[in-house]
């Protein structure tokens, strides 16, 4: 006992005295990466499976000479009546898990192969959810699409609405009002926060830190309060829509966002101080769940997961959209790509897209909340007790639609989970022909077989909640 | 047994509101989330809306442990037999509580791909609009699911006592 602590500690001192003196204070978690072995799949020549703990272990051999790391790692099997090692592929057992599981974040359906506690293949099945959202899209009006595709990432109702409005908006050939684009990026900005505090609370429930899912939604319900008294809906607001926003924002809305700001700013502290230094969690989520950036890259994972990898792409950034390049930002980066660095990227985005939503307070311009276009937006009601012209650009929007050009149009937007887009194909009239949607959750969801094989098995239900997939954004 | 339950007497009755009341304040919920709903039905649990004030903040993993199945969100055709199945594993006595326009209805979606309402597949015994019903709207069903029960005879859905 007395031998280990020595060794633990002595990396540490040196570490210390190797340290420049103005350099910031190093973090638990990166302490603990400077002074234990991690193990992440796909070292396991490089690191013996028994090195991220040194908890129960007499002596470290290489793993070719240590029965005990095989067995752990899932390699051998120990058989207590035979003296030799028995390697067996047919100790195999498969296992379902979901689409009825509390943990799956809906009805995702995992199969998983089990070498005793490693999971040696993963299968995910999707569909469960099949809501056929697209199909559905093309039998309605481009007035009327807004309520079916909000629905479709229920986490992120506003970024569905936004990807759908400008793709349309991009057909029309139409320029919306600087203070409807500043209203989009406010309301998509807080559903990221509102989002990512989801996030938190049920990743920090999947892993056993049951508080924070009460401090999550605690948080969250201010976010949905604020969404409730713009839009007059806690979710799926059909608030963005082609043209501009549907009402302006409310009296008193300045108060409104600063008493938001402030209060979840001081939430994702708490949750900072109750997580970042917590054995338990750190346990959990560190070197769990790796995924390289080349991995992202071919699998088409975007969004917080590929950041935390450290692939440097953000559509706010790479491809602005409603003006957001104006705002002054952050895109937080992680270095190791595993579930630790997804949930330090995701509290620092909440801090940033906060700050955002505080610039906006400030600047945002005066003007008109959606474009002046009769064939686009309805007229306000006043006018229509006063004008013939009103009253049948209003009928003609409400009975018919909005005319659309022939084309194709893609635009994509940055939601919570990654790259949000939306393609429209265009035939002329007042419906799409054909709509299909890039989902991030889809990506995630099949780049959680990169994530989990050869991981232990507990560590499964930290990878799925990190990637943070929603079942009504794979599905459809 | 039969017989009483036929012609309650004094004690039937009186050992009727004691069980029905009984039920009533611990029925634990099935966490059978599916889409949207199921965010709201989360949320009703949660600090704000704080469910455990009628007594049913327990959220069962396990069907067989749950007495109420609430079907939060659209039930696709591939889903249906799933559910089906996690109401047979409920142990009864049980109830199914249908939340929004998706499981009551089909809701806007009209296609191919969705039961048209949930009551195709089990037997519902309230019905919550809204899409998706807020906390508040969630609460008053459940609320009214309970003074049913409460309002009820000790059967289980057989109608068998």
């Amino acid at each position: 006992m007395t031998d280990t602590t020595d060794t633990e500690s002595a990396p540490v001192e040196e570490l210390e005295s190797d340290q420049d003196p103005s350099a910031p204070e190093m973090s638990v978690a990166d302490q603990r990466r400077a002074t234990h072995d991690m193990w992440v799949s796909g070292t396991e020549d490089t690191y013996p499976f028994a090195a991220a703990t040194d908890e129960g272990a007499q002596e470290m051999l290489p793993q070719a000479d240590d029965p005990g790391a095989s067995m752990q790692a899932g390699i051998a099997v120990d058989d207590d009546y035979t003296s030799e090692v028995l390697v067996d592929p047919d100790e195999r057992q498969i296992i379902n898990m979901g689409p009825q599981h509390p943990s799956t974040h809906g009805v995702l359906r995992l199969h998983l192969e089990l070498e005793g506690e490693t999971v040696r293949r993963v299968k995910p099945i999707i569909g469960y959810l099949h809501t056929g959202m697209e199909k559905t899209a093309e039998t309605l009006t481009y007035a009327q699409g807004g309520t079916n595709v909000t629905r479709m990432d229920y986490l992120a109702p506003f970024h569905n609405e936004l990807a759908y409005s400008l793709t349309v908006e991009q057909l029309l050939g139409l320029e919306v009002p600087a203070r409807a684009s500043a209203i989009r990026v406010l309301m998509t900005e807080l559903n990221r926060v509102a989002s990512h505090l989801l996030w938190a609370a049920t990743q920090g429930m999947d892993i056993g830190a049951l508080s924070m899912m009460i401090y999550g939604w605690r948080e969250r319900e201010i976010c949905l309060d604020f969404f409730e008294k713009t839009t007059g809906l806690r979710m799926n607001h059909n608030y963005i829509r082609p043209g501009g926003v549907a009402a302006d924002l409310p009296d008193g809305w300045q108060d409104d966002v600063t008493n938001l700001i402030a209060v979840v700013s001081a939430g994702i502290g708490e949750y900072e101080e109750l997580l970042n230094e917590n054995p338990i969690f750190l346990d959990r989520t560190m070197g769990v769940g790796v995924i390289t950036p080349q991995e992202c890259k071919e699998y088409g994972v975007t969004g917080p997961m590929a950041r935390a990898s450290g692939v440097d792409w953000d559509l706010r950034k790479a491809a602005p959209y409603c003006g957001i390049d104006q705002y002054d930002f952050d895109v937080p980066l992680g270095r190791h790509g595993d579930v630790h660095d997804r949930y330090t990227v995701r509290m620092e985005e909440m801090r940033q897209s906060l700050h955002i939503a505080g610039q906006i307070v400030e600047t945002i311009p005066s003007g008109d909340y959606r474009a002046e276009d009769r064939k686009v937006t309805p007229p306000p009601r006043k006018r229509i007790d006063e004008s013939m012209e009103a009253l049948i650009h209003h009928f003609k929007l409400f009975t018919e639609g909005i005319n659309v050009p022939e084309g194709t149009a893609y635009q994509s937007v940055e939601g919570p989970r990654g790259e949000l887009g939306c393609l429209i194909v265009s035939k002329g009239g007042t419906r799409p022909w054909r709509m299909h949607w890039r989902a991030p959750s889809f990506a995630a969801v099949q780049a959680l077989p990169v994530m989990m094989t050869d991981s232990l098995l507990a560590d499964v239900v930290a990878s799925l909640a990190s990637a943070d997939p929603v079942l009504g954004d794979v599905d459809r | 047994m039969a017989g009483v339950a036929a012609e309650p007497g004094f004690l039937m009755t009186t050992l009727e509101k004691g069980v029905n009341w009984a039920r009533t304040q611990s029925m634990w919920p099935a966490s059978f989330g599916l889409a949207c709903c199921a965010i709201e039905m989360m949320g009703t649990g949660a600090a704000h809306n704080d469910l455990a004030r009628f007594g049913m903040e327990v959220f069962r993993a396990s069907p067989r442990q749950a007495d109420l199945m609430i079907v939060a969100g659209r039930v696709s055709q591939k889903m249906a037999p799933v559910l089906r199945q996690v109401y047979d594993q409920m142990a009864e006595p049980k109830w199914v509580l249908s939340m929004g326009a998706c499981a009551s209805s089909g809701g806007m979606f009209n296609n191919y791909a969705l039961v048209q309402g949930v009551d195709q597949v089990v037997p519902v015994d309230m019905y919550v609009p809204g899409c998706p019903p807020g906390p508040q709207s969630l609460i008053h069903g459940i609320l009214s699911l309970q003074q049913l029960i409460m309002d009820g005879e000790i059967r289980n859905s057989t109608g068998v006592v």
